[in-house]
């Protein structure tokens, strides 16, 4: 139970950050960046490789960057070429697909052996210090590191949004008009904020590589969907107001997410491949509630209406009848 | 102050559906002129204030403010020195973000001594409040408040301090009472004109209320077709009724009235 627990908070702490990017384009923004999925493996390769190299530390900010600068990308087609933002993240997706390709030696997967990697520096350092505490405590090294990493990037990102360029892009998100009256450009706006929000995609990319020694062409697939059921599983929660909880939310409801994950595949009370239709379909009903909510208020009250009919044509009929 | 020199603007050039809505334009203002501009709807007035602050590039002729030529400037870089309001009370300011937070950004429009990177200090705070309490709405004690909380008459109020809180050099204002009860419009009037006089900002306000377009500012246009049709100032205009205006109309524009709004009032 202990390992269950153990490997959720593993996992949830390493994927976090992609809700934390969704949280940034998709909430404050309001725009839906498809770039993530590409991205994601973009992050893993390029860490994973500059590893293989010898250079693990290295590898996370170089990841970081090619995730902003794919990031870039897409802002720079929705906002300069006037590409609908879906349509721009899905056309860097696809271009990232080769580029992916080449970080990785044109192959479709990469491994590491013997190479270190961060989570193997902690874990050797915390041995060395041969106390039983820390002993112990290296067992724990990668949720040691990986909720370090979480939550220095998410006070970051707090504090970055209460700055005026942060203001503007949460703005951006709230009302276009008001921004280009207040005299920000909202393409700049726009372009800082999906490179924030990749690189954070690329973060995590990069340290799930790291963690799992391994990167893989497809492994990125779905990351998209995955990270908006973490936001929307978070926010039900914890709550969406006032808007700093986002994140907050975004790091819980990944960690609920990978839970809910270990214990079906410890359990099996489904097989593991259904996580993904499920998790689909979960996305899907969060994102439709209000819509299917105001079918249903719709069909109650069209009910009530003809019921309301029915009862007034009987009583005007008996009526009748009585003369 | 303000120069538009024979601007033209034509809608879908080439397509059956070409609609010329300004044409060989050209109007002069003085420092300190608040000018109202009636005319009916497809006038011209709103496209004449896209222009000024740059929704789009004109066709030809050339903008200037303050003997700067802002032809080709982006509409984000005008606003600098242009302050903007709608009608639609909700185009102006942020709803999901605080009273507070929507002042700070407005405050990015003075353009200097601001670091990306700085957040709103207690400072700034204190002075959000004092300029809040001049509206008298009670704002100044729900500045953590989203704006999407105030009703329609208190977010216009804020959206016409955002506006005027940086002094812009042109003040544009697009029947931005029109939405508002009677009431709450005569008071974000009074606000307007006491801000206008107070910081000296040469106005312009679209107005579909004659008494208005009368009693407020020092100039009136009456705009038709893409033209200013009537321009008065001086005695002229203070001896002017609405029924000489309405007279004016029809005379201008060569059709009676065809706006019931216009009227009342």
């Amino acid at each position: 139970m202990l390992y269950i627990l153990k490997t959720a908070l593993e996992l949830g702490f390493l994927y976090a950050m992609v809700p934390i990017a969704l949280f940034i384009s998709y909430r404050v923004l309001d725009i839906a960046d498809l770039t993530t999925d590409g991205c994601f493996v973009l992050g893993a390769a390029v860490s994973v490789m500059m590893a293989k190299a010898g250079h693990p530390i290295l590898g996370i900010p170089l990841a970081m960057l090619a995730g902003a600068c794919a990031g870039f990308i897409t802002a720079f087609l929705h906002t300069k070429l006037k590409v609908p933002s879906i349509l721009s993240g899905i056309i860097t997706n696809t271009g990232l697909y080769t580029i992916n390709l080449m970080v990785m030696g044109w192959s479709s997967n990469q491994s590491l052996l013997k190479q270190g990697t961060v989570f193997s520096m902690l874990k050797n350092a915390l041995k060395d210090q041969k106390t039983d505490f820390m002993v112990k405590l290296s067992d724990w090294y990668a949720v040691i590191l990986s909720s370090v990493v979480v939550i220095i990037v998410s006070l970051l990102i707090l504090a970055f949004l209460g700055t005026r360029l942060g203001l503007s892009i949460r703005a951006t998100g709230d009302n276009l008009d008001m921004v280009r009256a207040s005299s920000i450009n909202p393409a700049f706006t726009i372009t800082v904020g999906l490179c924030i929000a990749n690189a954070m995609t690329a973060l995590s990319g990069a340290m799930v590589g790291q963690y799992q020694k391994t990167v893989d062409i497809n492994s990125g697939t779905g990351i998209v969907v995955i990270g908006l059921a973490c936001l929307i599983i978070g926010e039900t929660i914890i709550g969406r107001r006032p808007f700093f909880k986002g994140i907050i939310a975004a790091v819980v409801g990944s960690i609920v997410y990978r839970i809910i994950y270990a214990v079906v595949l410890y359990t099996k009370v489904l097989p593991v491949e259904f996580l993904k239709l499920i998790t689909a379909i979960v996305v899907a009903l969060a994102i439709a509630f209000p819509a299917i909510r105001k079918w249903f208020a719709f069909q109650g009250k069209k009910i009530r209406h003809s019921q309301g009919e029915k009862a007034a044509s009987s009583t005007n009929e008996s009526g009748k009848g009585d003369k | 102050m303000l120069d538009l020199i024979n601007v033209s603007m034509t809608f879908n050039p080439g397509t059956p559906n070409a609609k010329t809505a300004l044409s060989d334009f050209s109007v002069h203002l003085d420092d300190g002129d608040f000018v109202t501009i009636i005319g009916s709807n497809g006038a011209g007035k709103s496209t004449m204030f896209n222009a000024i602050a740059g929704t789009f590039f004109v066709d030809s002729g050339s903008i200037k403010l303050g003997g700067q030529d802002i032809t080709y400037l982006p509409e984000h870089k005008r606003s600098r020195i242009i302050g903007r309001m709608f009608q639609d009370p909700l185009k102006g300011t942020a709803p999901s973000m605080s009273i507070e937070e929507n002042l700070a950004l407005a405050y990015l429009r003075s353009g200097e001594g601001f670091s990306p990177f700085s957040h709103i200090t207690n400072r700034d705070k204190q002075e959000f409040r004092e300029k809040l309490s001049l509206l008298g709405m009670g704002l100044e004690d729900r500045m953590k408040q989203p704006v999407g909380l105030l009703s329609g008459g208190q977010r216009q109020a804020l959206t016409l301090l955002m506006a005027t809180m940086v002094t812009p050099k042109l003040l544009l204002l697009d029947e931005h009472t029109a939405a508002l009860d009677p009431g709450t419009a005569d008071k974000v009037i009074e606000l307007t004109k006491k801000i206008v006089e107070e910081n000296h900002i040469t106005c312009m306000m679209i107005t579909h209320n004659m008494k208005q377009a009368l009693e407020i500012g020092n100039r009136t246009f009456l705009m038709s077709n893409g033209k200013v049709v009537y321009d008065v100032k001086g005695e002229e205009r203070s001896k002017l009724t609405v029924n000489d205006l309405l007279e004016k109309f029809k005379v201008g524009t060569g059709q009676a009235l065809d706006n019931d709004r216009m009227l009342l009032s």
